[in-house]
């Protein structure tokens, strides 16, 4: 429609004043907004030096070799106060890995669960499934946190009294207690069975794809990779003569002792986490399997494919496709999230940096630190999806 | 040439099956519903058992053995722990929320000086209502006293200092009040702000893009907390000597902020659903971009994209509570500092308040999904078949 527009000679010569030239004007606004953008830069800028030097803090990452002399609740790596501060947000770090990696993989359990069960056929199954996601999605997130930690977990039994669970498991107000494995002689050979059970697996699942392809006979791969996965090193196990023994933890006066513990701070936000963030996957799930459009599985039917392979091999995978974007946004706001962790004082990226900010006043220095590590994080996590998606998407001629 | 020698031709007539044996009442719907397949019997007592498991204690636990009554911790607490309850008791401390009511509304704002941020409320609520009503007329006018007059009633009401009003100082502000006063702000900042940004995104013009993308994906990469810490650290360093934000004005910067760069993305995606004829038809009418945006594009873009929309909002209600972390008494951090009056401290008053100030958000999420579901049916012109 705009051929006979780029014809005319019209073109050469501009009628009407320059003002009214779209390019000159946009030029023009451009311009401005950049003078004003390094004028509030340098404003801000300048402030801030002056506020620094008033305040007589040093400006730079020097701070970081400094001695934290605070402690952490729980820490993945070896840490006393005695460590630097660098060290100290290495720790929280950490800690804000394990608990969004953990809770990932809950919530996505949690939430596939749910989401399906709203879509089930029986009333009951799909009314509990809306409840459960009406009452999680409508709540904040450190409202829950707060109700794990204050409300359920503070109120446990005192060590000495500790609730006991099977399995040597015991709960008690500072934490759940569960036994440590102690990996003796021999046990290295366990872990190899693992590591070659899980190469043989992937050469199984290659294997398998290349028959199918040429021959159209399935593999019973999943329970294949099962037996191999538990199958060798419990092997391995047995034939080393069971090197790994279990630390039982075991009720003192006190305390109990023995075992490892996992405390009441990480198991709150971790469970908060999982449970907010599972009634937006559900939903997510739920939007994904309707997206299928029902000829399809009606097809597969039709076809004589029965209906437990139908969902496995026409619905899901299309379903994944509408599911995989919006999941990944979810799990980048469980990793943010998990920043709540200083309202309860589980020691993560952000709580480690507080009390650095409050005990050095390089509020812009840990700011950045957030920022920098925080965007990686989304960015990380966004290009792991975003190839898992490639993986999936549909391949059109 | 015999056709009737394949066996699968039926030589006979089949005989009638037997008539369903109901196809309505209680008994049909259980059937189909409940007991279609072993599976779903399976799983129906499963969740029944798990049920009756879990609901008659809740019960119990809430309304039942609840205490609801009582002026101090003595009515929640058992006679080991120094209260009147027997050993072994356990219930939701009512008493506690009832006794604090005023404070988890108002937060420590002086009891005599109440009746402004009641009357504050009572106005939002009388303008809100019929500006919700898709029936009710003279939207314009309303929409004026709701967005215009209120925050100016609400300015000059709420801190005071004018008209012979005694100053209340944001600090002693807190509870449901500052929850909403929070929200109010950010949903009606972030909205705007929000439709510049994506419009700035998808500008042609490429430092305005660079600006509006870098602002956007920057805050949407990082969590809400470290913007506040932001507003509420930073802030003061980047503004020269003596000039002093309100911590309360600080944290309202950070939450309109960060809400209006979620905004941006949720009007982003409805603007790009809109077709190119529609931008170019308006281009052809001769309107300028300003017009073509008011007039033609955002008005269609907006319908499209109010799920979004509202669920940024409920995003924002609930985010609200996370200034309580940065030293500030909304409805959920009012209800933490309670927890360490000594009048009331029992093992199960946290769980109450916490309950109660689930209850109230959940409430507020829960109605604004529910309209935003009514207004997208109202709204819906399309010929949906």
């Amino acid at each position: 429609m705009a051929i006979g527009v780029t014809t005319t000679p019209e073109k050469s010569k501009p009628s009407g004043s320059i003002i009214n030239d779209p390019q000159v004007r946009g030029i023009f606004y451009q311009v401005i907004t950049v003078i004003i953008l390094v004028a509030v830069v340098y404003w801000i800028a300048d402030n801030t030096i002056e506020n620094l030097k008033r305040a007589n803090i040093a400006s730079g990452y020097g701070f970081l070799n400094g001695r934290a002399g605070f402690d952490v609740g729980q820490s993945l790596i070896a840490y006393t106060s005695d460590s630097t501060y660098g060290r100290a947000l290495v720790v929280g770090f950490f800690n804000t890995l394990l608990v969004a990696i953990t809770g990932i993989i809950t919530a996505t359990i949690i939430g596939f669960i749910v989401g399906i069960g709203r879509l089930s056929h029986n009333w009951l199954i799909a009314k509990l499934s809306l409840a459960y996601v009406e009452v999680f999605r409508n709540i904040p997130p450190l409202l829950v946190i707060f109700f794990w930690y204050s409300g359920v977990l503070a109120v446990l039994p005192q060590p000495r009294e500790s609730a006991a669970l099977p399995l040597n498991i015991f709960l008690n107000n500072r934490g759940i207690a569960f036994p440590k494995p102690v990996f003796g002689d021999g046990s290295q050979y366990v872990l190899y069975a693992f590591v070659i059970a899980v190469i043989a697996s992937f050469l199984v699942a290659h294997h398998a794809r290349i028959k199918q392809e040429a021959t159209g006979q399935r593999f019973p791969l999943l329970w294949t990779v099962l037996g191999l996965v538990i199958g060798l090193p419990l092997l391995a196990f047995l034939a080393t003569g069971s090197p790994i023994t279990f630390d039982v933890p075991v009720a003192g006066k006190f305390n109990l002792t023995g075992g490892s513990v996992i405390g009441p701070e990480f198991l709150s936000l971790f469970l908060a986490l999982s449970f907010y963030t599972a009634a937006f996957i559900a939903e997510i799930v739920r939007a994904g399997i309707r997206g299928v459009s029902k000829g399809q599985t009606e097809a597969a039917h039709a076809l004589g494919v029965r209906p437990g392979l139908t969902t496995r091999l026409v619905v899901v995978p299309q379903a994944m496709r509408i599911i995989i974007p919006p999941l990944t946004s979810q799990y980048l706001n469980l990793t943010k999230n998990s920043s709540l962790a200083i309202a309860i004082g589980y020691a993560d990226l952000v709580a480690v940096g507080g009390t650095i900010l409050n005990q050095t006043g390089q509020a812009i220095e840990v700011v950045s630190i957030w920022i920098i590590v925080y965007l990686s994080l989304s960015l990380t996590t966004s290009l792991l999806m975003n190839w898992f998606n490639a993986r999936m998407a549909l391949v059109e001629r | 040439m015999n056709s009737h020698q394949g066996n699968f031709v039926r030589a006979s007539m089949i005989e009638a099956a037997p008539a369903p044996i109901q196809t309505g009442g209680l008994a049909y719907w259980l059937r189909k519903n409940l007991f279609a397949t072993p599976k779903d019997t399976a799983l129906t007592i499963i969740s029944l058992l798990v049920l009756a498991w879990l609901v008659p204690p809740a019960v119990q636990w809430l309304f039942i053995d609840a205490a609801w009554t009582g002026g101090g911790r003595g009515v929640c607490a058992t006679v080991a722990q120094g209260g009147s309850q027997p050993d072994g008791w356990s219930g939701a401390c009512w008493a506690f929320v009832n006794a604090k009511f005023d404070q988890f509304l108002f937060g420590r704002y002086p009891i005599e000086e109440r009746w402004r941020p009641a009357l504050v409320g009572i106005l939002f609520v009388l303008f809100l209502t019929p500006m919700l009503i898709p029936k009710v007329p003279y939207k314009n006018i309303n929409a004026i006293l709701l967005l215009a007059v209120l925050p100016i009633l609400a300015l000059i009401l709420l801190p005071g200092g004018w008209f012979g009003l005694p100053f209340v100082e944001t600090p002693l502000w807190g509870g449901l009040m500052v929850t909403l006063v929070l929200s109010f702000v950010g949903i009606a900042v972030s909205l705007p702000l929000g439709i510049l940004l994506a419009l700035g995104r998808r500008s042609t013009m490429p430092v305005i893009k660079m600006l509006c993308t870098f602002f956007i994906e920057v805050v949407r990469g990082i969590p809400l907390i470290t913007v506040l810490f932001m507003a509420s650290v930073m802030l003061p360093l980047f503004l020269p000597q003596g000039v002093t934000f309100d911590k309360f004005l600080r944290a309202l910067i950070g939450v309109s902020f960060f809400a209006s760069a979620y905004m941006a993305e949720v009007v982003r995606g409805g603007l790009q659903a809109i077709g190119k004829g529609q931008y170019e038809g308006a281009d052809s009418l001769g309107l300028s971009y300003w017009q073509k945006m008011n007039l033609i594009v955002l008005p269609q873009a907006l319908k499209l994209v109010i799920p979004g929309i509202v669920n940024t909002f409920i995003g924002l209600f609930k985010d609200t509570s996370l200034v309580s972390i940065i030293g500030m008494f909304d409805l959920l951090g009012i209800v933490r500092l309670n927890f360490s009056d000594a009048n009331w401290a029992s093992a199960v008053t946290p769980i109450s308040g916490l309950i109660f100030a689930g209850f109230i958000f959940w409430l507020f999420c829960f109605g604004m999904s529910r309209y935003s579901g009514f207004m997208e049916r109202v709204l819906d012109t399309s010929h949906k078949r």
